[in-house]
């Protein structure tokens, strides 16, 4: 009987030290709520760590430089922004987790998620709690189902359908062929509507080609292919870090197209150790270019740089966070939010205003929502000659 | 000439497949354990390569021998610490331990250098061969890498077959019990086999990143885990047999992502493995040994 | 006193099972009570049934690696099975079925079911061998389960099912057309039908279950496998039966952590961080911890192991980190031959009572 007595004694200690861990959260709570009298609380998600991280960071240090400058010049309303940004490590159930923690925290609005995938699982929690959610880059289609949730970027389909309306108008090229991530939701949302729009312009897709997360960096089968297509442009709706190796085995290949893509590939000329001749002449369609010469993109540049953050998260994931806070900004003022409003006043009130308000931001200017939570602002097109990103007409 | 310059690529992926391969079949033959780092060890040995060349400007055949020589001393740590101890124990044992190595590795080169992909200057600058009017392009990784899995797997047969250490091995994973009884040093013979194979999984990882220039804390685990798939198809153990293996999953690979589908290719690879396994266990190659009580 | 004799009665099997049993009754009503307060944070209700899930997973793991004494790799892609077969389902029968209490039973034996017959499938080739061999077959059956639904569109319209390994418009449905699986996007709107209740009822099933089998005839067979193969093939115990039903019984349970997963969230998709190698990992990673073949270490260690980096997220960097070295360190203090006979004869007990000892007679002395 000793023994069995050890024995239950080592559970119940276990017992005890996770009920223990859960009742510490429990007193941090209650501590959190009283402090919210002056200040708001905008909670973020993202991926901090893992293989997206790089995302997650961007948002985090353009978020924070906003929220830097906001309180600087007296707040929202007079309110200090409180920021808090957790991880969901681009995964749907982290990111709930992170939700409630941030919910324990006292948040009340939310911008994010970062990603597609873990956004489609949060909101159907912001749904229940009402709460006003804001995601700078989450791009899918379905992110904006219901009437709390707003986008800053473009949805997927949306990008397709302009960039093969770009190849098209421009006269850019008339036979295309397409290398996309068949397991990624943001390649694959683009390729399917690239594709309808693409036909209904007029274009010719004489390849379509994909790979999977586990094969993105051997294309050797993929550009013979596309190589004895004929193709005159080789549309890559696809990130930086596959392309990246993509171009490179293209080169070796000899495989002499045009090469068009999408906001993924913003960030290419950053990986280190790429050689930038390879990205020479490279389009791309994103709402942000780091070194575009109009003034609000130089102003938050330069902010950038000034505030030490590291320049490899200098992106338009940085550049989606820090309007995401000034859109926020923007719908709170016009809507009189106020620090001692519940979760779902603070809810009713920024959904309100949300298709009166017009944005000028980093990436677009006079951006303008739908009551759907799309947003409508231009897409910039872009090229890379001389190793540096230039505006197109 | 689309046939052919697929194939060619599929040979040029098998190359690489081989040479991994090779370190995988010598350690299971002769440690006999599935030494599951090792494909982490050639991510290990890209690392250290590029940032010797990328970020130190050195010279790059001068960068690969410093990099085979550590990657020689972390295999022998990862035996030393890891792997030593548990001999003797259980297989499964041994497994998880490796299991723990590889992962364990992953995660300090994703502590180090961070998520983001780093894009690997090859290190090889000879011009490509142009065929037929240029219609079909041998790139000079490929023809490197054929010639040094050649020479690796020619190597390797000499050196077991021929001199004393090799001898020990062989006689090491005939058994164990009576190699030692004959007064062959078994833990250094062991120490020896990890020495050799880390050294390959060196220039494995320096050939595998110049031809795919995305270098990543998960480089090495899919090709690792492919290799493995080639040397147990080549019969494990056997070092001629590694090199088929290798060449016919490359083969296979790009032929199947060709002309079936690119999103089913890893799984046509994985189910040679099952329909190997069913149909002849022992491989193409390999040895059929009677288990004793 | 009076309990002693009574427990005389009991096997120590029996009695350790029951601790099992009332660790988690405790622990459920300890939960339930904190509920009642109104004490419960938003994080812990989030992670209540998580919890169960990581906890069925460990025990259906367990039973593979410390009862069957072979390694899998793939008990993520399992859980994917469970998942998306039993998600499938309730998405179709969403408006047909309408209660929650008959249409989650039927999801849980579905998604059990596709699981445990894929847990045969790759079962039977494999299991035939030995060696290292399942250990790679299943980490490869797990990446391609994952591959293949990350790329695959099936919808269902009027006509039948369309499928379709390129997009949703080549589907090329009526328009009264319904896409159930959405290429990488996965499956959308699967009713949130799990509960803590159903997640502790199913982690005791999985309990009485798993601890039954391993006490039973096929159970016995099984760990004589595992310590002798060639003497219990000698007696006639037949290999690949047993070991079959002891892996794809791990398999059935796996499925059924999955279905918890796909009702509890709302949206399913096959990512590398949920039914990938990572999570095969970290399920042993629970289950080496808690003790290979200590069921109940299992169920401690994975909810310590679930619950501990959501509390201390500033360590999440490091948190890989450690599961690769409680991976090798456990490994080495329970299975180093050396460390092995090292405790057994100097036992901490042992040393304890020497090292008494010597104080004592330096005392005196």
């Amino acid at each position: 009987m000793k023994k069995s007595m050890r024995k239950i004694l080592a559970a119940v200690l276990a017992l005890t030290l996770i009920v223990g861990l859960f009742a510490a959260c429990g007193s941090k709570e209650d501590s959190g709520t009283q402090t919210g009298a002056e200040t708001i609380k905008i909670g973020a998600i993202g991926p901090l760590t893992g293989g997206a991280a790089v995302y997650g960071n961007a948002v985090k240090n353009g978020a924070q430089l906003a929220v830097d400058e906001i309180n600087k010049a007296g707040g929202i309303n007079g309110m200090k922004i409180e920021f808090r940004m957790e991880d969901d490590e681009h995964d749907a159930e982290k990111s709930v987790n992170a939700y409630n923690t941030l919910k324990d925290w006292g948040m009340q609005m939310l911008m994010g998620t970062v990603t597609t995938q873990p956004c489609l699982a949060v909101i159907n929690n912001t749904k229940a709690d009402n709460m006003y959610q804001l995601t700078p880059s989450a791009s899918g289609a379905d992110v904006i189902v219901n009437d709390n949730t707003f986008q800053v970027c473009f949805t997927d389909p949306n990008q397709g359908i302009a960039s093969a309306d770009y190849i098209a108008d421009n006269g850019i090229a008339r036979k295309v062929a397409v290398i996309y991530n068949s397991s990624d939701a943001y390649s694959s949302g683009i390729y399917n509507t690239f594709k309808s729009e693409a036909a209904a312009k007029g274009l010719e897709i004489v390849a379509t080609e994909a790979f999977t997360e586990d094969s993105k960096t051997d294309f050797s089968a993929q550009l013979t292919k596309v190589k004895s297509s004929g193709a005159e442009l080789l549309f890559l709706p696809i990130y930086a870090d596959a392309a990246s190796s993509l171009l490179s085995q293209a080169s070796k290949l000899g495989l002499n197209v045009k090469y068009f893509g999408c906001d993924g590939l913003d960030g290419i000329l950053d990986i280190e150790g790429f050689d930038g001749k390879l990205a020479e002449n490279v389009m791309l369609l994103t709402p942000f270019a780091a070194n575009a010469t109009d003034e609000t993109t130089q102003k938050f540049v330069s902010a950038f740089k000034a505030a030490g953050y590291e320049e490899s998260t200098l992106n338009q994931f940085a550049a989606d966070a820090y309007d995401a806070i000034y859109i926020m900004k923007a719908a709170a003022e016009k809507s009189g939010v106020k620090a001692g409003m519940s979760v779902s006043e603070i809810g009713d009130a920024m959904k309100g205003v949300m298709p009166q308000i017009t944005v000028d931001g980093v990436t677009g200017s006079g951006m303008k929502w739908l009551s759907t939570g799309e947003v409508s602002k231009t897409p910039k097109a872009v090229k890379i000659v001389n190793g540096e990103y230039q505006a197109m007409e | 000439m689309g046939f052919l310059n697929n194939f060619i690529n599929g040979i040029s992926l098998g190359s690489i497949y081989s040479v991994i391969a090779l370190g995988y079949t010598m350690v299971y033959g002769i440690a006999k354990m599935l030494n599951f780092a090792h494909g982490d060890v050639i991510m290990v040995g890209a690392y250290i390569v590029f940032v010797l060349t990328t970020g130190a400007g050195m010279n790059p055949y001068l960068a690969l021998l410093i990099s085979m020589v550590a990657c020689t001393l972390l295999g022998m740590t990862i035996e030393r610490f890891a792997y030593r101890p548990l001999r003797g124990a259980s297989p499964l044992a041994v497994l998880i331990t490796a299991i723990g190595v590889s992962y364990f590795l992953q995660n300090v080169a994703l502590l180090i250098f961070g998520t983001q992909v780093k894009s690997f200057k090859s290190i090889l600058e000879f011009p490509s061969i142009k065929l037929a009017g240029g219609k079909i392009i041998i790139s000079d990784e490929t023809i490197i890498t054929i010639v040094v899995s050649l020479i690796i797997m020619i190597g390797l047969t000499l050196f077991v077959n021929k001199t004393k250490p090799g001898r020990a091995m062989l006689a090491v994973s005939e058994d164990r019990g009576a190699a030692q009884l004959m007064g062959v040093n078994v833990n250094a013979t062991i120490a020896l086999t990890f020495a050799i194979g880390s050294g390959l999984a060196a220039v494995a990882g320096v050939l595998l990143c110049s031809t795919y220039p995305a270098l990543s804390s998960q480089t090495g685990a899919m090709p690792g885990i492919k290799a493995f798939v080639a040397a147990v198809l080549g019969g494990i153990g056997s070092i001629p047999g590694a090199l088929i293996g290798g060449l016919a999953i490359g083969v296979v690979e790009i032929l199947s992502k060709t002309y079936i589908s690119s999103q089913l290719a890893d799984a046509i690879v994985f189910a040679i493995l099952i329909i190997v396994l069913l149909v002849k266990p022992t491989g193409i190659l390999g040895k059929k040994y009677i288990e004793k009580v | 006193m009076s309990s002693k004799p009574k427990s005389k009665l009991l096997k120590k099997d029996t009695r350790s099972d029951l601790i099992t049993y009332a660790m988690v009754l405790v622990a459920f009503a300890v939960v339930e009570i904190i509920q009642a307060t109104g004490s419960m944070t938003s994080l812990m209700r989030g992670l209540l049934v998580p919890l169960c899930m990581y906890s069925i997973l460990a025990v259906s793991l367990n039973l593979v690696v410390g009862i069957l004494g072979d390694l899998s790799l793939g008990h993520a892609g399992f859980m994917c099975v469970g998942a998306y077969a039993s998600s499938i389902f309730s998405v179709c029968t969403r408006e047909t079925i309408e209660n929650p209490w008959i249409r989650f039973p039927i999801a849980l034996l579905i998604g059990g079911i596709c699981a445990a017959i894929f847990g045969i499938l790759i079962g039977i080739p494999v299991l035939r061998l030995k060696g290292d061999y399942l250990a790679i077959v299943t980490l490869a059956f797990g990446e391609i389960i994952k591959n293949i639904l990350c790329s695959i569109y099936v919808g269902y319209d009027s006509k039948g099912i369309h499928m379709s390994f390129e997009s949703e418009s080549s589907l090329g449905m009526e328009m009264d057309g319904k896409l159930i699986i959405n290429g990488p996007l996965g499956i959308n709107g699967t009713p949130t039908d799990s509960n803590f209740i159903v997640g502790i009822v199913l982690l005791l099933i999985t309990l009485f279950v798993v601890l039954n089998f391993i006490h039973s005839r096929a159970g016995r067979a099984v760990m004589s496998l595992r310590d002798n193969r060639i003497a219990a093939e000698s007696v006639g115990i037949n290999v690949t039966k047993y070991k079959l039903i002891a892996f794809s019984l791990s398999a059935f349970f796996a499925g059924i952590a999955g279905v918890l997963y796909s009702h509890n969230l709302n949206v399913l998709a096959a990512t590398s961080k949920n039914f990938g190698y990572n999570m095969s990992i970290m399920i042993l990673v629970f289950v080496v911890l808690g003790g290979i073949g200590n069921i109940r270490g299992s169920i401690i260690a994975a909810c310590v192991l679930t619950a501990l980096p959501e509390v201390l997220r500033d360590l999440k960097d490091y948190r890989m980190l450690m599961y690769a070295i409680v991976l090798i360190v456990m490994m080495i203090i329970t299975s180093s031959p050396k460390l092995v006979s090292f405790r057994e004869k100097y036992g901490l007990r042992q040393f304890i009572k020497t090292k008494m000892a010597n104080r004592w007679t330096k005392e005196v002395q």
